[in-house]
């Protein structure tokens, strides 16, 4: 209760800072009006937005490719993980792609990806794809050659073998790693696909991206701050609903941190 | 109630004979020889401690029971079979906790059951709650591995290690990491739970103590190789308190032994 105080008084805090040092700051005549907008008139246009609909249908596309790409780049890069760190030959090979791969700012798929696939929703997917992937196979291989072999050894005694093995001690004993790896990749995938939503026009959906880059382009500087709120939010969201249950279980758990 | 009854009930411990076993461990260019042919027996039910300072192999020869490790030569038999690989019939309690952070207690004392045939999960549950009861935390089970204590792990640890209801249970070193307190009320749990349970136990330690209290021989090992120097019968009353003057009478006879084994080896001694 008391954190939920504290939190609503700092953001109404913010706000009024905001709204009252603009308006001094406008008053004398050393900001512009229309670079700084008033925190209501961009609640406005949010209002706005979500009545005519530009701004769901823009969350949509945006969410649908993140989550879409996202995904597949999570089912693919935990099994790889565990692929290369099984297997030597995997890891002198495929492992190795990752490790360079993953150092390569996702960004820089956007031109090879429109290329490759043209302007269309494959294109975008595949830059999330790519910034989820090798973060995510980095992450699982280090984590099960953390692993330490006495669980695997009394895993063995215990009449666990083979997938058996892999299944129920070394993906879970890998968790805390691979939990890690799984919102790093998030951070890449979301960092890659606002950049190429700006960039890019796709003309089969306009994202979020795009609605900042239209608010640009029309010097609608209250889109551009609302459409800014917004991609925070949504940062926000997918940390609490998709991350925080596991970072929760695994100190619950391990006993890692205190909540 | 008659599946679980089946699966608790006490079972025939298991006779394990070693036969001129040897191995040497190789690590790039150095070899260690771990254990040089060692020949023992240890009756079904028997209670039996190795001793010995580190290097002496009794470790190795531990694993080797539990068919973790194999040896280069002689043969290892559990009632006249061959251990080629791990068994429930032979399991292992491990020195540092080997329990699995991401179960909770319940969970690890399951995790052995849920690989044995023809139980279902009530009755696995069952079985396991059995367990935690004989080690004394029934009211820990739905503890998380990280809030226990040092003591309460290793009782996790037996409690998961009995619950398959093996034939001989391997123990190595199990209560090394603990307080003195801890430790003198686990040997008396352990004792009698052995006596309950009717197991076959073969017991690492290096605490020449701990060894006259828990075995019912005591085998001394030297290192460098490993080889066994002498065996000792403890023949005391059971339960055994580790402060009985009797007792000490025996761990002064061993440690004599080990130190004269050690200084005799002269310079392959540490």
């Amino acid at each position: 209760m008391k954190r939920l105080f504290n939190a609503v008084l700092f953001f109404a805090a913010l706000l009024a800072a905001w709204h009252y040092g603009r308006d001094y700051m406008v008053a004398t005549k050393r900001w512009s009006p229309f670079l700084v907008p008033d925190p209501w008139s961009v609640a406005l246009y949010l209002r706005e937005a979500a009545q005519d609909g530009t701004l769901f249908e823009a969350l949509w596309v945006t969410v649908k490719r993140l989550l879409l790409g996202y995904f597949i780049g999570v089912a693919l890069g935990v099994p790889l993980g565990l692929v290369t760190a099984r297997f030597k030959w995997a890891g002198d090979t495929i492992g190795v792609l990752g490790l360079g791969l993953q150092t390569l700012p996702s960004v820089c798929w956007v031109p090879l990806a429109l290329l490759w696939f043209g302007q269309t929703e494959t294109a975008m997917q595949f830059v999330v794809i790519m910034g989820t992937l090798w973060s995510v196979q980095i992450s699982t291989d280090n984590g099960v050659r953390n692993v330490p072999p006495i669980y695997q050894r009394a895993a063995k005694t215990m009449g666990s073998r083979g997938l058996h093995t892999w299944i129920h001690v070394n993906l879970p004993a890998s968790l805390p790693f691979i939990v890690s790896g799984v919102k790093q990749g998030w951070a890449f995938a979301w960092r890659s696909l606002m950049a190429a939503e700006i960039y890019v026009t796709v003309l089969t959906g306009f994202g979020l991206g795009f609605l900042l880059h239209n608010g640009r382009e029309l010097g609608a500087m209250e889109q551009v701050v609302g459409v800014m709120l917004i991609i925070v939010l949504i940062g926000l969201l997918a940390d609490k609903i998709l991350f925080s249950p596991w970072e929760r279980f695994i100190h619950r758990r391990w006993g890692t941190a205190k909540s | 109630m008659t599946a679980p009854l089946a699966e608790l009930q006490i079972i025939r411990p298991v006779k394990l004979s070693i036969d001129g076993v040897s191995k040497t461990f190789r690590d790039g260019v150095v070899e260690t020889h771990a254990i040089d042919n060692v020949s023992l027996s240890v009756d079904e039910g028997e209670f039996v401690c190795l001793v010995g300072p580190s290097g002496c192999g009794k470790s190795t020869l531990l694993a080797m029971i539990a068919g973790l490790e194999f040896p280069d030569h002689g043969s290892i038999m559990s009632d006249g079979r061959m251990v080629t690989e791990p068994g429930r019939d032979r399991m292992v309690m491990f020195q540092e906790s080997a329990l699995f952070p991401w179960l909770d207690v319940l969970g690890n004392v399951i995790f052995g059951l849920k690989l044995k045939p023809n139980l279902n999960n009530k009755e696995r549950r069952e079985v396991a709650l059995f367990y935690i009861q004989l080690v004394g935390l029934s009211k820990y089970a739905r503890s998380n591995i990280h809030e226990l204590s040092g003591g309460m792990r290793q009782r996790v640890a037996l409690a998961r290690s009995l619950a398959p209801n093996p034939r001989v249970l391997l123990m190595d070193e199990p209560f090394g990491a603990l307080d003195a307190m801890t430790r003198e009320q686990l040997y008396g749990d352990l004792q009698e739970i052995w006596a309950a349970r009717k197991k076959t136990i073969v017991f690492v330690t290096h605490n020449v103590r701990e060894a006259a209290c828990l075995g019912d021989r005591v085998v001394l090992f030297s290192p460098h190789p490993g080889r066994i120097r002498e065996q000792f019968k403890i023949d005391l009353p059971r339960p055994r308190d580790i402060n009985s003057p009797s007792l000490a009478a025996h761990a002064t006879e061993i440690t004599k032994a080990l130190k004269s084994h050690l200084s005799g080896e002269g310079d392959t001694a540490e």
